[in-house]
């Protein structure tokens, strides 16, 4: 890092180097490097989903990860970006554009030092986010999982990533209404992981529960494939976080990067620790699948202010986490029977929603109030899930939501892709 | 010629290969299954549901063998899958119409071997 940081220097030392020349190199690499962890998050996300999947139904998941990921970052270069960071606001602080498409050439003016106060070029900026956006839209992949056909979801994740994410993101990250009332939202708890989970929710409601999930009153177990897959992944996904939080300060300025990934880490720990109490005293066993919701869930929730509450906060918010995302996965599943096979609504919408109140709570910024978090939550809320619902329907009278019966049995990969993602492997099946 | 068909729990396979060799019996083919009996199965627990397990692991054995052959197979079987628990398994014994040697086209007792 440092020789890459001192060969920069090199080359960049065409005029002058100044110290503020050298501070810039050093703080746009960071946030490159934040930007490669925030993209390790879509391989953490792939493995755990197909973890969590039945086999019959890997591919096809490892598929739409792997296709958000293109859509995401190309629409977020066609308009998204612009769409979120729009500069001025055309309507109210509500909504505003700045064109389609990108500067073209890497040394237009205003795209280097000066473009952020020597944080990090706009070319940085640009993939930072559109990093960030992609992993919204992946969380809604793993509620749908099974049973949404391939084209209906990705007209939809075109349509949420594209235009919705953005929108609703300029409101807070883009200098709009919210930001203006004080609102905050450090790495988005809410930008990112609740209006992900809106998505989740909304799409799990209009497709319906899989095959032999609910029976009569009977909740079903449908148990996950691969259990090395789904922790593989949601280590993956801690590692991502590091950038996710640590990139999130917009710089690399050390005392507030060390810092964040401190309160980052911990609220982790503390989730899995809560959530494995919580799933032990509920199952009478310890259950991994729980234990790894813990992790994501303390990572969520310490997302909204990982840089702005104390240690023993962090912890704290951790193991509320760690609680609610067990509690939730269980009221979810088996008292209003929606079926989310991964746990994203849980994870990602709850847990979420309460890194956005602990900002309230628990933030050492006095002009962060719990009510205009409140607020965020509430207008973000209702928003996201009614556009969502919305998206949903529409995709559904068009082209229509779920696979046929025949094939949800048979197995997506088969219906879907025609190929099958343990070739030869013998797949034991029970009952 | 009769065909035995053997349904043992899956951790008595080594014992039961080692009996049946110590018999002199060799040949068999060996494949997974799942099955009840007596046992009437577990309970395991995911994500806060907890379900029965009521298929539970089993191997299944199937060996080909001449007429004089089938009690000493009977009794290694048995002597290596016994341990006194409900769960010990089965043996079925079926008349076998042929055997065929592929490689070489025998037929009956003598493709047996």
């Amino acid at each position: 890092m440092l020789f890459a940081v001192v060969a920069c220097m090199g080359t960049y030392a065409h005029a002058q180097t100044t110290p503020e020349d050298a501070v810039f190199v050093v703080n746009n690499v960071w946030m490159m490097v934040s930007t490669f962890l925030v993209f390790i998050m879509h391989l953490g996300f792939a493995t755990l989903e197909s973890g969590l999947v039945q086999a019959k139904n890997t591919v096809n998941i490892l598929f739409k990860n792997v296709l958000i990921v293109a859509i995401g970052l190309l629409t977020y270069a066609a308009w998204g970006f612009n769409l979120m960071y729009p500069g001025d606001f055309s309507i109210g602080q509500f909504l505003g554009f700045a064109g389609f498409g990108l500067s073209n050439t890497p040394d237009v003016a205003g795209t280097l030092i000066d473009y952020a106060d020597g944080g990090y070029s706009y070319w940085t900026d640009f993939l930072f986010q559109g990093m960030f956006a992609a992993t919204g839209a992946t969380i809604v992949s793993g509620a749908v999982a099974g049973r949404i056909r391939l084209p209906s979801f990705l007209v939809f994740t075109s349509v949420f990533v594209g235009f919705v994410y953005p929108w609703v993101g300029s409101w807070k990250w883009g200098g709009g209404w919210l930001d203006q009332m004080g609102f905050y939202d450090f790495a988005g708890s809410t930008l990112v992981h609740s209006v992900g989970g809106w998505g989740a929710l909304a799409g799990a409601l209009l497709l319906g529960p899989r095959l032999g999930k609910y029976i009569g009153n009977e909740v079903r177990a449908i148990p996950g494939s691969n259990m090395p897959l789904a922790t593989i992944g949601v280590f993956l996904l801690w590692l991502g976080w590091f950038g996710f939080n640590g990139g999130s300060v917009l710089s690399a300025d050390p005392g507030p990067v060390s810092f964040t990934l401190v309160t980052t880490c911990l609220a982790a720990a503390a989730g899995i620790l809560a959530a494995y109490l919580t799933s032990n005293f509920v199952q009478h066993k310890p259950d991994l699948s729980m234990s790894l919701n813990g992790a994501l869930a303390g990572l969520v929730g310490i997302t909204a202010g990982a840089d702005t509450v104390s240690i023993m906060s962090a912890v704290v918010i951790g193991l509320v986490a760690g609680v609610l995302v067990v509690l939730a996965v269980i009221t979810i599943d088996s008292r209003l029977k929606i079926d989310d096979p991964v746990g994203a609504i849980s994870v990602h919408l709850v847990c979420g929603i309460w890194g956005t109140l602990a900002v309230g709570i628990f933030s050492l910024n006095p002009e962060h109030s719990f009510v205009t978090q409140l607020i965020g939550v509430v207008v973000y809320g209702i928003v996201t899930f009614v556009l969502a619902l919305t998206i949903f329907t529409v995709v559904r009278a068009i082209m229509g939501l779920r696979v046929s019966e025949e094939e949800e049995l048979k197995g997506l990969d088969i219906g879907e892709h025609g190929m099958e993602a343990y070739s030869g492997f013998q797949i034991f099946v029970t009952d | 010629m009769k065909l035995v068909i053997a349904m043992i729990q899956p951790h008595k396979l080594t014992d039961v290969k080692q009996a049946l060799f110590d018999a002199d019996v060799h040949k068999m083919t060996v494949s997974t299954a799942v099955g009840a009996g007596e046992q009437k199965g577990y309970t395991e627990a995911y994500r806060g549901v907890i379900h029965t397990i009521n298929l539970l692991k089993k191997v299944k054995i199937e060996i080909a063998v001449n007429d004089d052959f089938v009690e000493r197979t009977v009794e290694a079987i048995i002597k290596g899958a016994r341990t006194g628990n409900i769960g010990d398994g089965k043996i079925f014994i079926l008349d076998l119409q042929d055997s065929i040697r592929i490689r070489t086209g025998e037929r009956g007792t003598a493709a047996i071997g």
